[in-house]
């Protein structure tokens, strides 16, 4: 930055000063926000956080977010193992199986951006009268996350094929070139190739999920409670704190759960980047 | 003896003709060198050979493509076609993974997991493909790592580690400078002896250092095709005369 403001200063044009400017005031107001929203939550969090919160059952005394934080742990578990396949299999149907440019590619597509588009409160109704009602699941941690597959599958659909078409064309040739088929040049070469940017999705995913309240209002049900089936109801942690503010009782005990829900998120993102560095460097 | 037998081949990327009625015999355990300017169809044919076409949509192909006088356009299985007839590309174009493992990848697909026997796999390719010194001690680092000509040359171990009879070789020095490229034209000719190759070349120079036989293609067409001396030095075609003369191309 140093070196750039000199160079900067030897050039003496007000255009140059004024870009430099702008990028620099946004660049700054993008990480202050950050900053102070993170800070805030922590301020009005880190009080509030007692050894009492991790008991394992919710009383009305003790409002515990540990069943919150293990049912979302689980959700997350069992939405990707949902998606994932569902997405990474659907992309690379599209890119290395469909003829590029066909009417089912163009359907499938604009189809995932649709599915993109729609608010996920709107999946939350869609979920309580598929799931819930009419397969007659009920509210239970199954229905909620069908729902947030269908939620995160064009996600992972996006990011999978963006991912699989920047491999170029020439690893594919030379597998080809060597004898291989489809599905090995596919397995062993494209996908490898491929996985970081499909880890990328993935921890996009994961975001989406761990935050996502509207979605799961009407579909997981509101009880607090370890998870022990999949047809229990449960709530999750981004859930448990729209609850507690909502209520209007508890609302120090809401900022404590968002201290522990940005701990989680941020472990998860570590633990994926962890997981894709490990990936990598087997691969190169 | 004759390798590849083409005949009245017609080549088609949807209605663009490529290659109007080719016709060239290939011969075992030479060096036949495809030369003309940009466009001339000659990449297009020697792709043809391993029907490496077939990924490209819209290409059509008509004639006869024999093989040991096998058709291979046939009723054939492409993959053991393609085990059979090794390609090295115009780029490098090593997969993002160990040398080892790069090399290992035709013969793991073709069934070999014994460790001792794709060892041996891997070391020969490489001694062969003349990159075996270069690489010994680092055979689990990437690839990618080497540089552009000893990254060809890993190509080239890498088409040779499935035992093929015929190597194609299309453009194989052209991104390479020029020490690289006089150690893979001293490859080739240490080749030739159990293989039988096919290279494209933009390198006139180049033709005439390490083929036996020369084809001059123009605009889809075989002009000329001969000796690599006789032709180079009394072309029977005016074209092909005012190509290696450099008065066009």
């Amino acid at each position: 930055m140093i070196k750039n403001l000199i160079k900067l200063a030897k050039r003496k044009k007000p255009a140059d000063w004024l870009r430099f400017l702008l990028t620099w005031t946004s660049a700054l107001a993008a990480i202050a926000i950050l900053l102070y929203i993170v800070g805030f939550i922590l301020v009005k969090g880190i009080p509030h956080i007692e050894l009492s919160l991790f008991s394992t059952t919710y009383t009305v005394e003790n409002q515990s977010l540990f069943p919150a934080l293990v049912t979302t742990l689980v959700m997350v578990a069992m939405t990707l193992l949902i998606a994932v396949p569902f997405g990474v299999f659907s992309a690379i149907y599209l890119v290395e199986y469909a003829n590029r440019g066909s009417k089912i590619v163009r359907l499938i597509r604009m189809t995932t951006e649709i599915i993109a588009g729609i608010p996920s409160i709107v999946f939350g109704l869609f979920g309580y009268i598929f799931f819930a009602t009419w397969l007659g699941w009920g509210k239970s941690l199954l229905a909620g996350c069908f729902t947030l597959a269908i939620m995160i599958l064009p996600l992972i659909m996006r990011t999978t094929e963006e991912s699989l078409k920047s491999i170029p064309d020439s690893y594919r040739e030379g597998s080809f070139s060597l004898g291989a088929g489809k599905l090995r040049t596919v397995w062993r070469i494209t996908l490898p190739s491929a996985a970081p940017g499909i880890f990328a999705g993935i921890i996009l995913a994961v975001g989406r999920i761990v935050g996502e309240t509207a979605a799961l209002m009407f579909t997981i049900g509101n009880v607090i409670q370890l998870p022990n089936n999949l047809f229990s109801q449960g709530r999750t942690l981004a859930l448990h704190v729209y609850q507690l503010s909502t209520t209007g009782l508890y609302v120090d005990k809401a900022y404590a759960t968002t201290v522990i829900l940005l701990v989680v998120v941020l472990f998860i993102n570590y633990l994926s980047s962890a997981v894709e560095r490990r990936f990598l460097q087997k691969l190169r | 003896m004759t390798k590849y037998s083409l005949s009245s081949v017609n080549l088609w990327y949807h209605d663009f003709q490529a290659l109007t009625d080719v016709n060239i015999d290939i011969d075992n355990n030479e060096v036949t060198a495809f030369i003309g300017p940009s466009g001339c169809g000659k990449s297009t044919l020697i792709k043809s050979l391993n029907r490496m076409n077939d990924l490209i949509e819209g290409c059509r192909i008509t004639g006869e493509f024999l093989l040991d006088g096998e058709d291979i356009y046939g009723n054939i299985d492409v993959n053991m076609l393609r085990k059979r007839v090794g390609m090295v590309f115009q780029k490098p174009n090593p997969f993002p993974m160990s040398i080892y493992d790069n090399v290992a990848f035709g013969p793991r697909t073709h069934g070999i997991k014994n460790r001792t026997e794709l060892d041996e796999i891997v070391e020969k390719s490489l001694r062969d493909a003349a990159i075996w010194d270069e690489c010994r001690d680092r055979l689990r680092k990437s690839a990618l790592s080497l540089s552009g000509g000893q990254q060809q040359r890993l190509c080239i171990a890498r088409a040779l580690s499935v035992a093929p009879e015929v190597l194609l070789m299309d453009e194989p020095t052209s991104a390479l400078d020029p020490i690289s490229t006089g150690k893979i034209e001293d490859l080739i000719n240490e080749l030739k002896r159990e293989y039988t190759i096919v290279i494209v070349t933009h390198n006139m120079q180049q033709a005439t250092r390490i083929s036996d036989k020369t084809a001059f293609f123009l605009l889809g067409e075989i002009i000329e095709v001969g000796r690599t001396e006789e032709l180079f030095t009394n072309p029977k075609n005016e074209k092909t005369e005012n190509y290696i003369t450099g008065r066009f191309g």
